[in-house]
């Protein structure tokens, strides 16, 4: 048990975040404290979100590039909502924000199923299109805090048994991951589709149907975001989340998502998303400037793929050389 | 580019028994088509603005797509073998501000073409040698190295700018050759000639084709695979540091944000210019007549005071359009004969 533990990804990611933790800790014992660290998960609530839904499409052999695109239109739409009707409820708007990236998720499903188009092209031209279309739905204008409803900020801050909604949102997420990647048929697909899609098909696995069911799902949670972002931010424009979709391919690669689909676990994406959180949240405390951010990012993912590719080559017979290894 | 791959393995490519003539096959092809788009823009342009047919006007419309061009000729090889570079604006951004440093201690303009060259090439090798010698799929690797060399440049430069290039480094951005004909378009006309030979006419283009139809039996009729793909890493970073040199050289000034989106547009180009994005098939003449109904689009816009962004959106919707529209077409057929 414990060297299994010892040996699998998820194991040694959650020593790194603790090795992370007691490093920074030791210099600035405040960042562990038990406060900042809700304060941390609760900054990576929207990144963990995300992650999970992404992991459900990398599985499956696609990637979704267009998620922050998603969750800023999403954020834009209910923004303007807001602003046009300040009495519309929260859970109707919550429906909405949800009913919509679930549609956005559907266009690009619907592309990779259909018309068997890459889904990095998919997702490249509907990233470009939906920012586009924030920007000629609002006009490049900001919708601010004041302009916006109180309950509609406050949801998501509301606290409840110590936690805010958001960071129960992730929660919520996580649990009903576990259930549907672990429990149900769907879960099984996305692992069937991604590990070998010949076989998927002679399973009885429509493969283009269970992509697209990923999609669908990444696009809700995009959707659902996208409402908590603009709520918690409390500003709406063109730009938010921008850059965010690499944020969010690099915590499932950081946690052990297999990028060629079929490999990979929810505690996998839930620790990369928190490593890249604490990451984020520590650099201004130890006096590191924000700028350094990116090129940490970019770092781990390089390192994450390649120590991903190192410990899975071991795994099955050699046969025949693949051709890039060779020479 | 395992990713690109996903389904479309399972169908597999068919060969037709016989091959039709050459005259049927330009007729058919998709470069005649394009080059019908690029004449229809041209005259809806000339239409839709009185000002677009300004041979000064015409000239400057054409930076719109030179320096992106550049790197999508290397690129175009790239996506033909198989693999992928996303870090090419990020190339950019890192070369740029490196150019931009050597400045404030002092370099010359040949030093400073140096460094551009310098450092897109080392990019280039930084990426071929990731995917090549760990045998990692591309896409990831540089979606990676594009957040780390943007990184870099955020880094240095927070959110100051360079300036104060030597006034003769101009020349690269801002120059003309002879009267309207700038030093672009003309580094891009002998580019566009250099890349088609290699493409078409050279074994190592042969190579490209083969690697991107099918690896293994490219190892195994003796192409050496990695050093291919290594090679074409190489040249998409020594394109990008070209590129670097023209826009810095444009702008006169160099910010960590410079260039940024470009990748998309690259690859937009490429994919518009019918190189097939699982590889294997494609020309350097699509990717040329891409570019230039890229840039007239582009500047036709412009020309009615679109914003860019919107731009954006008719970009995106052609990427998808121009890969999605042949395949309707072929499932319409094939409902057809059934």
């Amino acid at each position: 048990m414990i060297q299994s533990l010892i040996k699998s990804r998820e194991g040694i990611l959650a020593a790194a975040i603790l090795a992370l933790l007691l490093v920074i800790s030791t210099r600035f014992p405040a960042f562990a404290a038990p406060k900042n660290l809700a304060n941390v998960f609760n900054d990576t609530a929207p990144l963990i979100i995300l992650a999970l839904g992404q992991m459900a499409v990398i599985l499956t052999r696609c990637i979704d590039l267009s998620v922050a695109a998603n969750l800023a239109l999403t954020g834009m739409v209910v923004a303007m909502l807001n602003t046009a009707m300040p009495d519309l409820p929260v859970p109707l708007i919550l429906l909405i924000a949800v009913a919509l990236g679930t549609l956005m998720g559907l266009v690009n499903g619907l592309l990779v199923w259909k018309l068997d188009i890459p889904p990095i092209v998919v997702t490249l031209g509907t990233m470009t299109i939906y920012r586009g279309i924030i920007f000629v739905i609002s006009g490049g204008e900001w919708i601010n805090a004041h302009e916006m409803s109180p309950a509609f900020k406050a949801f998501p801050r509301e606290v409840i048994l110590g936690l805010p909604v958001l960071s129960w949102m992730a929660i919520l997420v996580v649990i009903g991951f576990i259930v549907l990647v672990g429990r149900s048929p769907l879960g099984r697909a996305f692992y069937a589709v991604g590990g070998n899609p010949h076989a998927a098909v002679y399973t009885g696995i429509n493969v283009g149907r269970t992509q697209c069911a990923a999609f669908v799902l990444s696009g809700a949670l995009a959707g659902l975001t996208g409402y908590l972002w603009v709520a918690r931010y409390a500003v709406a424009y063109v730009d938010i989340a921008g850059g965010f979709e690499l944020e969010v391919v690099a915590a499932c690669v950081i946690g052990g998502i297999s990028i060629a689909g079929g490999i990979g676990s929810v505690g996998g994406a839930l620790l990369g998303a928190l490593f890249l959180g604490i990451v984020k949240n520590a650099l201004p405390v130890v006096n590191i400037s924000p700028f350094w951010q990116l090129a940490i990012s970019g770092s781990a993912i390089i390192i994450a793929v390649a120590f991903n590719a190192t410990s899975n080559r071991t795994k099955g017979r050699v046969i025949l050389k693949k051709a890039e290894h060779a020479l | 580019m395992n990713l690109a791959s996903g389904t479309s393995q399972v169908s597999g490519r068919q060969i037709p028994d016989r091959r039709r003539s050459p005259l049927q096959r330009f007729l058919t092809s998709w470069e005649l088509l394009l080059l019908g788009v690029a004449v229809a823009v041209f005259i809806i342009n000339s239409f839709a603005s009185p000002y677009f047919l300004d041979p000064w006007n015409l000239s400057d419309a054409t930076f719109n797509f030179t320096e992106k061009a550049l790197i999508a000729f290397a690129m175009a090889l790239l996506i033909i073998s198989g693999e992928i570079d996303l870090s090419v604006a990020s190339i950019i951004a890192l070369a740029s501000t490196a150019m931009g440093f050597a400045v404030q201690l002092g370099a010359d303009t040949s030093l400073l073409v140096l460094i551009g060259l310098g450092v897109g090439l080392a990019c280039g090798a930084f990426n071929g040698f990731l995917v090549t010698g760990f045998g990692l799929p591309s896409i990831v690797v540089t979606i990676g190295t594009m957040s780390l060399f943007r990184g870099i440049s955020y880094i240095v430069l927070g959110d100051k700018a360079y300036t104060g290039y030597p006034s003769d480094f101009a020349f690269f951005g801002q120059g003309y050759v002879w009267w309207v004909i700038s030093f672009e378009l003309v580094l891009f006309a002998v580019m566009a000639i250099l890349f088609a030979i290699l493409l078409h006419r050279t074994n190592f283009g042969r190579a490209v084709y083969v690697i991107g139809n099918n690896p293994v039996g490219a190892l195994f009729s003796g192409i050496r695979v990695s050093r291919v793909k290594f090679t074409l890493f190489l040249l998409t970073g020594l394109m990008s540091g070209v590129a670097a040199i023209c826009l810095t050289s444009r702008l006169g000034a160099t910010r960590p944000s410079i260039a940024f989106g470009w990748e998309l547009e690259v690859v937009t180009m490429v994919v518009l210019g019918g190189i097939s994005i699982l590889g294997g098939s494609g020309t350097i003449p699509g990717v040329v007549i891409a570019a230039f109904v890229m840039g007239m689009v582009t500047f036709g816009f412009g020309l009615l005071n679109v914003p860019g962004i919107v731009m954006s959106i008719f970009i995106g919707l052609l990427l998808i359009a121009v890969i999605a529209l042949p395949r309707i077409a072929r499932q319409l057929l094939a409902r057809r004969r059934t």
